[in-house]
């Protein structure tokens, strides 16, 4: 007989219990008026780090997120329950038109709290992009260095020592044998149990999220908490924020109710991602005379290739990303044609057969063949070239963000080659069939006929599925205000108590999975923000 | 595709999809029980379709899995915000409608599994966005929702999470 492992801990229950002040706005009866010397709206990558710098500096912090709290306790492993809860729209958030689907978080933690845990920093070709295009002087790999040094030992990112996965391991063979590079990815994780289960919220809090690192610190020093709770405008006098006026949700978690918060703060921080943030400046008529708001978001627009192997892959346990390709981000020039990061998404039965293309019986087949099945996905890099200039954020008539992005013929180029390459890597890994993830695609036997049919498929929007786990930009940063929104401090040009703290800080995409660079990037500026606040020295996560 | 069919698609489709957007901005949204009516009518019709091959064939196991399919379905739609949950009103409003069943081809209630499938694949690969977006939005719904669920997951050779 085995003896049964001890319980998970779990921090956010026993953070509740030594009296952190966490309202659930849904429960309260009254209006509230709120006094704090920083109001931190979002709770994930940007507020989180946001939030720990800012209380260790000693100022009172009030945190504001839409979604709920949730912890360790409540996360079952069940897609089911995991995608109302933790995503925006069930994890089908998408673009106006429908043609692209992202996965973006809704809880404390943002999407920190279900991301792959995949962590680089911002490579230094996009640094050397923003300091040529964009007048941002500092953003140099030296200066940032000591900053995402401080975030990777705060979050432990480390290089995934385990072996990786068979879905992984695929993307090593095939590539390995073509003589296409692979990495080792870094994971913020400490105690990994090597589920698999990253992207509904991880049971054992191995991953250093905002949910289980920054947040309850800042909680440990007292700030305050609101979920279910969202930001609706702000109030300008002359050229300062006035007041946050928010309103609380129903139960349901997304049933606006006539309950309002109405928070006064000596400082805002706009951190709620980067289809929100925008929206949030949009709906409050914020000042914007080189119209430059909501413009320019990147997605990352990612492509799918599925393949079927003959043993099992099992493609939803073990740690979901772990190895990558840069190979043909590095082929081009950053502003040449559209080069793509070549990576793998854990395979669990609803993401798998929504995704999937065509119904009925075909479908079926596929369906059971999950356990064999290995997927390999390109990141798009959007935003360097000429004739990628990302999407555009505006407000739906009932307040709430619609976003643009309108697929143009490079994007395309960039899918096809992609689409290409993943068939080749997955054939030369030994794959008996390759799906790519298109209405008109079918499975190819050889590489070949693949081959033959890429070149073929006809790429337009809603054909060709089109994905996106990485959304920033919209809230630009660059040295002057005719080419961005904030300065390279994430002020914002026309108010001055005013800073966006969030991915969409970013002028073009990252080229890599963004957290990293949100946690450093982030990092620098709201110790900047926390010293001029205090007036003591500049805080460091640690 | 059959020509008529072809012509009956392209031509109508958009001015009757158009108009029913237009009528539905004037004369507001349907009660929500209406609403949800309209859904189930279409997709009780698309779930045998779409769920081909899954669904056991023994009749009386057959329709507890197919109001199976629909209730996971609706339970779907039902945690999605505001928004989408009005616009997926709008699309089975109109397929529900006189004017959408001509559309579509399809009388919801006696079609058979292959009439719907027929409709499906024709939504599927319409050069009409507007069609591609209303067969995505079932797929992606039904399909889901479908695999969501314990029960399905020892036909795809699928564990389940570990305990822990």
């Amino acid at each position: 007989m085995t003896t049964s492992p001890a319980p998970i801990n779990d921090p956010i229950a026993a953070g509740i219990a030594r009296g952190w002040k966490v309202v659930d706005a849904s429960t309260l009866v009254h209006p509230r008026q709120i006094e704090c010397d920083v109001v931190v709206i979002g709770t994930g990558a940007g507020g989180g780090v946001t939030a720990d710098l800012l209380s260790r500096a000693g100022l009172a912090v009030v945190l504001v997120e839409e979604g709920p709290l949730k912890s360790s306790r409540d996360f079952k492993m069940r897609e089911a329950d995991a995608y109302p809860a933790l995503y925006w729209e069930s994890a089908a958030r998408k673009t106006r038109d429908k043609a692209i689907n992202i996965l973006q978080g809704r809880a404390v933690g943002g999407s920190t709290t279900v991301n792959w845990t995949s962590s680089f920093r911002t490579p230094p070709a996009t640094l050397a992009f923003w300091r040529e295009h964009f007048g941002l002087a500092d953003y140099t790999p030296e200066a940032l260095d000591v900053h995402f040094a401080r975030a990777e030992a705060r979050l432990g990112i480390e290089p995934w020592a385990t072996a990786p996965n068979t879905n992984n391991d695929l993307l090593r063979k095939g590539a390995t044998a073509l003589g296409i590079p692979v990495g080792t990815i870094r994971r913020n994780v400490r105690g990994c149990w090597n589920l698999g289960y990253c992207g509904v919220g991880c049971p054992t809090n191995a991953k250093q999220s905002m949910l289980v690192t920054t947040i309850p610190a800042a909680l440990d020093r007292g700030a305050w908490l609101y979920t279910r709770t969202r930001a609706l405008r702000f109030e300008f006098t002359g050229n300062r924020v006035a007041r946050l006026t928010c309103v609380a949700l129903a139960p349901d978690g997304l049933t606006p109710t006539s309950n309002t918060l109405s928070i006064h703060a000596r400082h805002y921080v706009v951190a709620g991602g980067a289809i929100n943030s925008p929206a949030l400046l949009l709906r409050s008529d914020t000042p914007d005379p080189y119209r430059r708001l909501g413009l320019h978001t990147f997605l990352h627009p990612t492509v799918i290739s599925a393949a079927l192997f003959e043993s099992r892959v099992d493609g939803y346990a073990g740690a979901p990303q772990s190895v990558y390709s840069d190979h043909f981000l590095e082929r081009d020039p950053i502003d040449g044609r559209l080069g793509f990061k070549l990576e793998v998404p854990p395979l669990h039965p609803v993401l798998f057969a929504s995704t999937l293309p065509g119904f009925g019986a075909v479908h079926t087949e596929l369906m059971h063949q999950f356990a064999h099945a290995h997927v390999q996905i390109a990141l798009l890099r959007d935003g360097f070239h000429s004739e990628s200039r990302g999407g555009t954020v505006a407000l739906g008539s009932d307040g709430m963000p619609v976003l643009d992005y309108p697929l143009t013929p490079v994007i395309w180029d960039g899918a096809r080659r992609a689409l290409l390459a993943m068939a080749e890597i997955q054939f030369a890994a030994g794959a008996q069939k390759v799906y790519p993830v298109h209405e008109r695609a079918e499975g190819y036997s050889t590489v070949a006929a693949a081959r033959a049919a890429i070149a073929e498929l006809p790429l337009k929007p809603l054909l060709t599925r089109v994905v996106s786990a990485h959304v920033m930009g919209g809230c630009g940063m660059a040295a002057d205000e005719r080419r961005g929104v904030v300065d390279g401090r994430g002020r914002h040009f026309q108010l001055e108590n005013l800073s966006v703290f969030d991915g969409s800080l970013f002028p073009t995409s990252i080229g890599a999975n963004p957290q990293l660079s949100i946690y450093g990037i982030v990092g620098r500026l709201a110790g900047e923000l926390a010293a001029r606040l205090s007036g003591g020295a500049a805080p460091i996560l640690a | 595709m059959q020509r008529r069919t072809f012509l009956r698609l392209s031509i109508l489709g958009a001015a009757v999809l158009g108009a029913g957007a237009v009528a539905l901005r004037f004369t507001g949204r349907a009660s929500p029980e209406a609403a949800r009516n309209d859904a189930r009518v279409v997709l009780r019709a698309a779930i045998p379709a779409l769920l081909a091959g899954v669904l056991p064939p023994e009749p009386g196991a057959r329709e507890a899995a197919r109001q199976q399919a629909l209730d996971r379905t609706m339970g779907a739609i039902d945690g999605l915000p505001e928004g989408t949950r009005e616009e997926l009103d709008q699309l089975f409003g109109l397929l529900a409608s006189h004017p959408g069943r001509w559309l579509a081809g399809v009388d919801w209630e006696t079609a058979t599994p292959e009439q719907v499938a027929a409709f499906l694949q024709r939504w599927r690969t319409s050069s009409f966005d507007l069609f591609v977006v209303g067969y995505q939005a079932m797929h992606d719904l039904v399909l889901g929702s479908w695999y969501a669920d314990p029960s399905t997951w020892e036909a795809i050779g699928y564990p389940g999470p570990a305990q822990l």
